[in-house]
């Protein structure tokens, strides 16, 4: 096991041991690869879980048809998706994106349907009265209703959208931070393990913190009753 | 003294029965007929659980009526053919626990209706909800979110909220629910000097004896479930009602006639309720 001085002194190295440091391009490459493709994958997560959320909330007819497909797909563990995943696609992204895409689809889509459970009959009940179209009550009420559950989805599927990166990483990649976490432990580099999982951490929190950011740029409403509560 | 506006909002139930569930067993409201004036503030009192906020919600459009029927103004609301009301503007529900919406503003609450229907323009509405506001003392508030304000102003908000759609009916139930006496009972003269500038028609539901005398025209009392209508007591004392009314000789013996009605009812439900329990 390499020691925390040891790993700084690589890490912070002009020359690297071992390969890799905040002075190496690859380093770099190895970070960019892994956040283009988490966010593709949260992208689309985000682009097609919010909607499906929102209509299976909103839609009786619409959630009887979709959840019971939806309820047998999520369970399956992204894990065992990988080998179908690498069949299914031929390009070397295709796999991981897809692996990394599923796991954050899903906490994403869940999240907004509970979103829209949970908002208070009364409210849709006061839009009826004071005279909305069911337009309305989706853009006025189910949107803004879901809001905070839909926040919640999206930090829960940033933090398993790295999950699933780095075990398509470790798996079918052939850069990006857990291909770097994986061959460096093929290849008796320890130092450089540390390092990468430190990176994915810093990364990770970055990321989660960007959203916290969002929601609370979005819900201000929010922000400023818990101060005032 | 009777407000009138013009009749509008005359509202008549005939007969209305509820049940919940279809083969019929449990009825949670019985025939029962009430007739209310054009802008008349019509109480309705009962025990809890007796079957005011299915009438209510019948009314406002919410749920189906199982028989019977229901007139606005002479236009049938729901009857036979037409189970469940379409739920409008022309009566808008005041909500017991508050419905205000909490991403919106204040401003945006109030003005949500009107532009939502179309009837006024962004514009206009907003000039509305402020006046309307300033009378209500609400002026000052335009930008607050619903979560920070008490929940007298809340609720105040909401009764301004339904107002500026100049419903036919408001419809109010138990608004004023689980509020210490201080501010209950400002809220009643808020509301009752809102009834007198707006006349309005409004259908209140409550289980406070006091707060129905103090502010209804008319009283009904319901029967425990199934909630049928007992006793129709119309409420001679005049209008503007201050607090001063509370201590005087003809609201005392308001007061003893609807306990009278209501106590054997009460005891039915308070029976009813253990034997479920046991």
């Amino acid at each position: 096991m390499p020691s925390l001085g040891e790993i700084f002194r690589e890490w912070t190295a002009r020359k690297p041991s071992f390969g890799i440091s905040i002075f190496t391009n690859e380093y770099y490459w190895h970070i960019w690869v892994s956040v283009r493709r988490v966010l593709i994958a949260f992208s689309l997560a985000l682009g097609l879980g919010v909607p499906l959320g929102l209509l299976m909330g909103w839609n009786r007819k619409f959630r009887d048809y979709t959840f019971p497909l939806f309820e047998l797909l999520r369970p399956i563990p992204i894990l065992a998706w990988v080998p179908l995943a690498i069949l299914m696609f031929r390009s070397e992204e295709g796999p991981v994106v897809y692996l990394t895409f599923l796991s954050s689809f899903f906490a994403t889509a869940l999240n907004t349907l509970l979103g829209v459970q949970s908002i208070d009959r009364d409210l849709f009940r006061a839009a009826h009265c004071l005279g909305s179209k069911p337009r309305d009550v989706f853009r006025h009420i189910v949107i803004p209703g879901a809001m905070p559950y839909i926040f919640i989805g999206l930090q829960i599927a940033m933090g398993v959208a790295w999950f699933s990166l780095v075990a398509g990483e470790m798996i079918a990649g052939r850069f990006g931070l857990g291909y770097l976490v994986n061959s460096a432990y093929t290849t008796v580099r320890y130092p450089t393990i540390v390092i990468a999982m430190f990176t994915l951490g810093f990364v990770g929190w970055l990321s989660s913190a960007l959203i916290r950011l969002v929601g609370d740029r979005l819900m201000q409403y929010r922000a400023r009753v818990i101060s005032a509560g | 003294m009777q407000a009138t506006n013009g009749g509008r909002g005359g509202l008549s139930v005939r007969n209305v029965s509820k049940r919940y569930d279809p083969k019929g067993t449990m009825l949670a409201v019985d025939n029962c007929s009430v007739e209310i004036a054009p802008g008349e503030l019509h109480v309705v009192v009962g025990p809890s659980g007796c079957g005011k906020t299915t009438l209510l919600n019948a009314i406002a459009g919410f749920h189906s009526i199982s028989s019977g029927e229901i007139y606005l103004d002479h236009e049938l609301l729901c009857g036979p053919g037409k189970p469940q009301a379409t739920p409008g503007a022309d009566r808008v529900v005041v909500f017991q626990n508050g419905a205000l919406f909490p991403w919106k503003t204040v401003l945006e609450n109030i003005t949500y209706g009107p532009v939502i229907q179309k009837r006024m323009t962004k514009t206009e509405a907003r000039d509305r909800a402020r006046q309307k506001m300033a009378e209500a003392g609400l002026s000052g508030l335009e930008d607050s979110y619903p979560g920070e304000l008490s929940s007298g102003m809340a609720r105040r908000v909401e009764i301004v909220r339904a107002l500026v759609n100049e419903p036919k009916v408001l419809l109010l139930d138990e608004p004023f629910r689980g509020m210490d006496n201080l501010t209950k009972s400002i809220m009643h003269e808020s509301l009752l000097e809102i009834y007198d500038r707006n006349q309005v028609t409004i259908f209140f539901i409550t289980h406070d004896i006091e707060e129905a005398i103090f502010l209804g025209s008319r009283i009904s009392v319901m029967t425990t479930r199934p909630g049928r209508i007992k006793e129709s007591i119309d409420v001679d004392i005049p209008r503007p009602r201050d607090y001063r009314v509370l201590t005087s000789d003809d609201f005392r013996g308001l007061m003893i006639r609807v306990i009278d009605a209501v106590h054997d009812e009460a005891q039915k439900a308070f029976e009813a309720g253990e034997r479920e329990m046991a």
